[in-house]
């Protein structure tokens, strides 16, 4: 029982770290259908930024002018860069997005050089925020969740209930439409990619600390925000938030189980080879790769993702 | 841009030296790992310095270190010993990895056998896969670091003596440095404290996992008062971290926390924490190198962590003064069976499989406090502090070498 809530908890937070690291990307893959691999840079130079204002004024305006940092480079790459490389269609948008992230990576190593910086967890988020059963809850981790959350409702609440929303959703379905009756579509791309970005960095600004800030840190994000876009659904901020807390948990609780697949087998009464490499795996090694299976099952039977709207 | 100004500046500045003598540095300069590959060039070209001011080599040759790229890669590290075998060199060294070295011993020994009179040498100041001086043991390969064997030797011997640990915990990267670091605590402790429960033994993927609550849930659930790891790099950063925000009390005994980048990351979270066992660190007592290690820091502006790098050159440039050659087959005679008196103490190389045995030092991260921790570690307030000092005597373990000499 114990062990079971902390699992639960351990799986939610890592549900909503997911989240609040793949916000950013499942804004603009939903909306402009761009697969932007530069998320991971956006991502990264918000850490750094946050970390150089820090140096300066400390964490809170940084929190609040790195991600608004990220946005402007955000809206510069999509108004002088994606737009241009639009017209030759999808791989060129992301062959374009895919070499940025190797022309970030550089140019913060020339900045900041290539050593870890310290980047630290403000004096006022250290500490515990409460302690269940001897372990002892992190307040910065209560924060990130807070974050993530607010990231969940401000996007929901702005796609759904308000104009822009309205303008952004109809602008990717019937562009033509939409620039028919006066609105600039292009104008509209340019705020929905500076807002993703601006999303990335914001995770960046928070993750930075929680892990660690180094030119290799995108690389270190990796593939798993890919994950829970394509689980999620394609155009469902909702249903990416649904895969988050879905791979999370799963994740979470399978760590905590240490019978190999031999043993579950022996337990429903099939035999099984025991000298074969691949039933002596323990199902806490098989955990990681747990998300990447979900998404090519996902792939195969429900192409569409959890809460998709549309076919991948 | 200042950097870069500065860095073109330099370059442009120096006076070119005429060296006699090359040694190639075979490490990734780009990519990922890039800050090793950086830091170790730094301290090469810092003992580099130190030799040829005290008059080089052979009365009067001066040493040159030039870093070849192999972006850590098996593969660019065969492309960039070539390059290096092209102009000539032949003092290889090379520590980033033990797929690169491997496959650079094996380069090595093929380049050997298929041009005597041509021969190089292999010095390895940090691939600790101890099959490179048991089962693929070559007479042009002479290993620099302690092995994973060693290290788990010196940090099993310091955990027979804490009677307070009943319960002990593995958790490694999947991948071969994990296995070996997993196989060998088994090994050892099983023969040293028989008591001593192994109550979990986990693999992770490398690089994969971000975030560890739930490995350290499970970790604190088994009820462990030790934890082995060989990870490095963020796989420790972030397990440490998520162990400090759980509030789990258990020591965790490392390879590498002293490694670049890491005392940064991990700051806080590791004091008292986080113990680490390595050839020796600036806060040890006594240490010779302590005006050496300030001074290249002064200049470098990083600290001196890679003792072993100015053991193996300043070994180096004694086995060519014995030898009074630069031939490799000569040098590496004179290097077999050779003592030193190294910055943590005396060291030598043992001759069957040319591994360096050395005193270990088992150290604890902690605050600076003016008297045992003088020193931190990467600026950060923080730095080591000597538990115990593992004699090399100790560490002279078994191998399964049959050396083929030339």
């Amino acid at each position: 029982m114990q062990s079971a809530l902390i699992s639960l908890l351990n799986g939610v937070t890592y549900g909503l770290l997911l989240f609040m690291l793949s916000s950013g990307l499942t804004l603009i893959f939903s909306m402009m259908g761009i697969l932007n691999f530069a998320h991971a840079a956006f991502y990264m130079l918000g850490a750094y930024f946050a970390y150089q204002i820090s140096t300066y004024v400390g964490f809170w305006p940084g929190l609040v002018f790195a991600p608004l940092l990220v946005g402007v480079v955000g809206g510069l790459v999509e108004r002088y860069g994606i737009r241009k490389v639009h017209r030759y269609g999808h791989i060129a948008e992301l062959l374009f997005t895919f070499g940025l992230t190797f022309l970030f990576e550089e140019i913060v190593k020339l900045i900041w050089g290539k050593a870890t910086v310290d980047y630290r967890i403000p004096f006022s988020l250290e500490g515990s925020l409460f302690t269940l059963f001897n372990t002892s809850f992190p307040v910065y981790k209560g924060f990130m969740m807070l974050v993530s959350v607010g990231m969940l409702v401000a996007l929901y609440a702005l796609l759904t209930y308000t104009r822009i929303g309205l303008i952004v959703r109809a602008a990717l379905s019937r562009p033509e439409m939409v620039e028919a009756l006066g609105h600039n579509v292009p104008r509209v791309f340019t705020w929905t990619f500076a807002g993703g970005a601006a999303m990335a960095g914001l995770a960046g600004v928070i993750g930075g600390n929680a892990f660690v800030t180094e030119p290799g840190m995108a690389a270190a994000l990796g593939p798993i925000v890919f994950v829970i876009v394509v689980v999620g659904g394609l155009g469902s901020v909702v249903g990416a938030f649904a895969a988050s807390l879905l791979i999370g948990i799963l994740q979470t609780v399978m760590v905590s189980i240490d019978y190999s697949v031999l043993d579950i087998a022996r337990e429903i009464g099939v035999k099984l080879p025991p000298e074969a490499a691949l039933t002596r795996l323990s199902i806490t090694q098989l955990a990681p790769i747990m998300p990447y299976m979900l998404m090519v099952l996902m792939l195969i039977f429900r192409p569409r993702g959890l809460m998709g709207a549309r076919e991948t | 841009m200042l950097r870069l100004a500065a860095a073109v500046a330099a370059l442009l500045c120096a006076a070119p030296t005429m060296a006699q003598v090359k040694v190639a540095y075979i490490d990734p300069m780009t990519g990922p790992f890039a800050n090793v590959g950086e830091l170790g060039l730094r301290h090469f070209q810092g003992v580099i310095e130190k030799i040829n001011a005290a008059g080089g080599v052979l009365g009067g040759q001066k040493l040159e270190v030039i870093a070849f790229d192999n972006k850590g890669t098996p593969q660019d590290t065969i492309i960039v010993l070539q390059q290096a075998l092209d102009q000539g060199i032949r003092i290889m060294t090379q520590g980033n990895g033990s797929g690169a070295a491997a496959a650079l011993l094996d380069a090595v020994n093929k380049h050997n056998a298929r041009n005597p009179g041509q021969e190089v040498i292999y010095l390895n100041y940090a691939a600790v896969d101890p099959d490179l001086t048991n089962s693929k043991c070559s007479y042009w390969h002479f290993r620099f670091d302690a092995n994973t064997h060693q290290k788990m030797e010196a940090i099993t011997s310091y955990l027979a003596n804490q009677k307070n640990v009943k319960k002990l915990y593995l958790i490694n990267q999947d991948y071969q440095h994990g296995h070996q670091v997993s196989k060998y605590a088994k090994d050892l402790l099983a023969k040293k404290r028989p008591d001593v429960q192994v109550v979990g033994d986990d693999l992770h993927p490398m690089g994969k996992v971000k975030d560890f609550s739930p490995y350290v849930a499970k970790i604190r659930a088994s009820g462990a008062d030790a934890i082995i790891t060989g990870n490095w790099g963020n796989d420790l950063t972030l397990l440490v971290k998520a162990a400090r925000d759980a509030d789990l009390n258990a020591n965790f005994y490392t390879y590498y926390a002293g490694g670049i980048g890491t005392p940064t990351a991990i700051g806080a979270a590791g004091v008292g924490r986080v113990v680490q066992v390595s050839e020796g660190h600036i806060n040890m007592s006594p240490n010779r190198s302590l005006q050496y290690a300030l001074d290249f820091k002064k200049k470098y502006k990083t600290d001196y962590y890679y003792q072993r790098i100015n053991t193996e050159m300043l070994m180096l440039a004694k086995a060519i003064d014995q030898a009074k050659s630069l031939e490799p087959k000569k040098v590496a005679a004179a290097l077999e069976d050779m003592r030193f008196e190294a910055d943590g103490g005396e060291v030598w190389i043992r001759k069957a499989d040319h591994q360096l045995v050395m005193p270990l030092y088992i150290s604890i991260f902690a605050k600076v406090d003016g008297t045992d921790v003088k020193y931190d570690v990467e600026d950060t307030g923080y730095g080591f502090r000597t538990l115990a000092v593992i004699p090399a005597k100790d560490l002279d373990v078994p191998n399964t070498c049959k050396m083929e000499r030339p």
